[in-house]
């Protein structure tokens, strides 16, 4: 099933290798869950995959990461397109401040550029996003305000409808049930079981236990290395490696 | 080091305060309609008015506000934005820095040698370009600093859409910073507003009414300067009643921006 591979990844800030020979498969329309201790490299290599790494000055990347048969670093791929493609969610719901909910959710559209979209096209798209993470209901009578006053877990989940919106086939999803309470972020939870019919779903987190809920498949990675790969009952329950088991069962990296 | 504080900025509300009523008081038996309407009498004529230098002083703050605006917000977006530059950035964030820390005679100077002469006559051009001149750094620094301000996870979530970086810029991260951006050129509009220093050797100034960009032009601060220095008490009045108008010119832009602009509460 296509996904995103990833060949000999390394990635370096400055002088810092930050990821180590990472060879790593994401199958398609699953969820893989990416864990490791903090500053493991996890979240590096998450902004490897859309190529949000190297907008840091001094950052760098060697070896292929394979979407759909596209090498997104080949020589000429416009890394804008691939961001396209490759869409992500944060840890805090960073949401446009100056914009109403319509214009957030329809931003990544509204703004792209090489496409101009009716404003009957733009409008389709919006409110399928919104009905897309549940929030429709929520916000149809203020679409035209802007967002104060919603959740965080709202916000959350109007930042998912804003990256849907523009169609990727892959989501990247940096921590983003860290800055939510229990309850929203089961719902986060369960829209992402929702989405994973349609994309390729890629998450970090730091909760293991969520790992363990939504994720098909769990990576391990330590100290920019990728210790361990594998179907998420296979890494939780039958660890291969020591330090993964050290890390799942809470006595050390 | 409370008592201290509340003792300073009550200094200052007090002198503020006294300032502006002094001039309040002086200037409003001043205003008349003629004040508004009419050009300088003879001496020892009642009368008499400054509409020419009120008309000269919108011509000369809009040109200033033509070269100083857009140049500004350039240079501040050159230095905030393009992390590629960042080594030409540092000369150039000095170079602003010293700039608005000059004398603002030296921009008159400069635009002397350079247009006056070459014009072979003071113009309100001349003047224009010298305010403006002194208005770069002071936008440009500020538009730097409030561009700073709008969080970096702000500019990631846009990119992460797939926008072109001068996309983020023009549409996202600017109309966040718009307000202080805005308040930023208030100030320097306020600030070159009233000062005469440049003029000296550019526009000058004018006795009589005029438009005319190739021309010497009057200004409130360079009539104000002349009035108060001269000895008639029917000019220390129109003096005193220029300086509240120039006030009110200053201070209307900062009341517009801050009512019309909206502040964004930008999350963490």
């Amino acid at each position: 099933m296509a996904g995103i591979q990833v060949e000999a990844l390394h990635a370096w800030y400055g002088r810092d290798l930050i990821l180590k020979q990472v060879d790593l498969v994401f199958p398609g329309k699953a969820i893989t869950a990416v864990i490791g201790p903090s500053g493991c490299g996890k979240s590096t290599l998450l902004r490897c995959l859309n190529r949000m790494h190297e907008l840091v000055p001094g950052a760098r990347v060697a070896g292929r990461v394979v979407l759909n048969e596209t090498d997104i670093y080949h020589y000429g791929v416009n890394p804008v397109e691939i961001r396209r493609r490759v869409g992500m969610v944060f840890q805090n719901p960073n949401i446009f401040p100056t914009m109403t909910i319509f214009q957030n959710v329809g931003v990544g559209l509204a703004l792209a550029g090489r496409q101009r979209y009716r404003h009957r096209q733009l409008e389709t798209r919006v409110v399928k996003s919104l009905q897309q993470v549940g929030l429709w209901e929520e916000v149809k009578d203020r679409l035209h305000r802007t967002a104060t006053g919603l959740s965080a877990g709202q916000l959350q989940r109007l930042c998912i409808a804003r990256t849907l919106a523009v169609e990727p086939e892959v989501l990247l999803m940096d921590e983003p049930c860290s800055a939510l309470d229990p309850i929203a972020a089961i719902r986060i939870e369960e829209l992402m079981r929702e989405l994973k019919a349609s994309y390729t779903i890629i998450l970090v987190t730091h909760n293991m236990q969520q790992a363990a809920r939504v994720a098909d498949f769990t990576a391990f990675i330590s100290r920019g290395e990728l210790i361990e790969y594998g179907s998420t009952p296979e890494v939780f329950l039958r660890p291969r490696d020591l330090r993964t088991e050290r890390y799942i069962t809470g006595t050390g990296g | 080091m409370v008592t201290l504080c509340i003792l300073a900025t009550g200094i200052l509300l007090a002198v503020l305060g006294l300032v502006v009523g002094y001039i309040a008081i002086q200037g409003l038996p001043g205003l008349s309609w003629s004040f508004f309407t009419g050009t300088p009498r003879p001496i020892g004529e009642a009368g008499g008015g400054m509409a020419h230098a009120i008309a000269g002083s919108f011509i000369l703050i809009g040109l200033a506000c033509l070269v100083g605006i857009p140049w500004g917000v350039l240079t501040g977006i050159f230095l905030a934005e393009m992390k590629r530059w960042r080594r030409l950035g540092t000369l150039v964030r000095f170079t602003a820095d010293v700039l608005s820390g000059m004398p603002s005679i030296t921009a008159g100077i400069f635009i002397y040698t350079s247009v006056v002469i070459s014009m072979q006559t003071f113009s309100a051009l001349a003047g224009g370009l010298a305010l403006g001149i002194v208005m770069i750094p002071l936008v440009a620094r500020n538009t730097e600093e409030i561009l700073r301000l709008v969080p970096a996870s702000m500019r990631e979530a846009a990119l992460a859409l797939g926008l072109p970086y001068w996309r983020v810029v023009v549409s996202i991260v600017l109309p966040t910073a718009a307000r202080g951006i805005g308040i930023g050129m208030t100030m320097a509009l306020a600030g070159i507003a009233g000062d005469p220093v440049p003029l000296f050797f550019t526009a000058l100034n004018n006795n009589y009414w005029s438009l005319d960009l190739r021309q010497p032009i009057a200004s409130l601060p360079m009539e104000i300067f002349r009035y108060t220095a001269a000895p008639f008490a029917e000019w220390h009045t129109l003096a005193w009643a220029g300086a509240l108008v120039l006030i009110a010119i200053s201070f209307t832009p900062m009341l517009l921006v801050r009512i019309f602009l909206p502040g964004y509460r930008i999350r963490r």
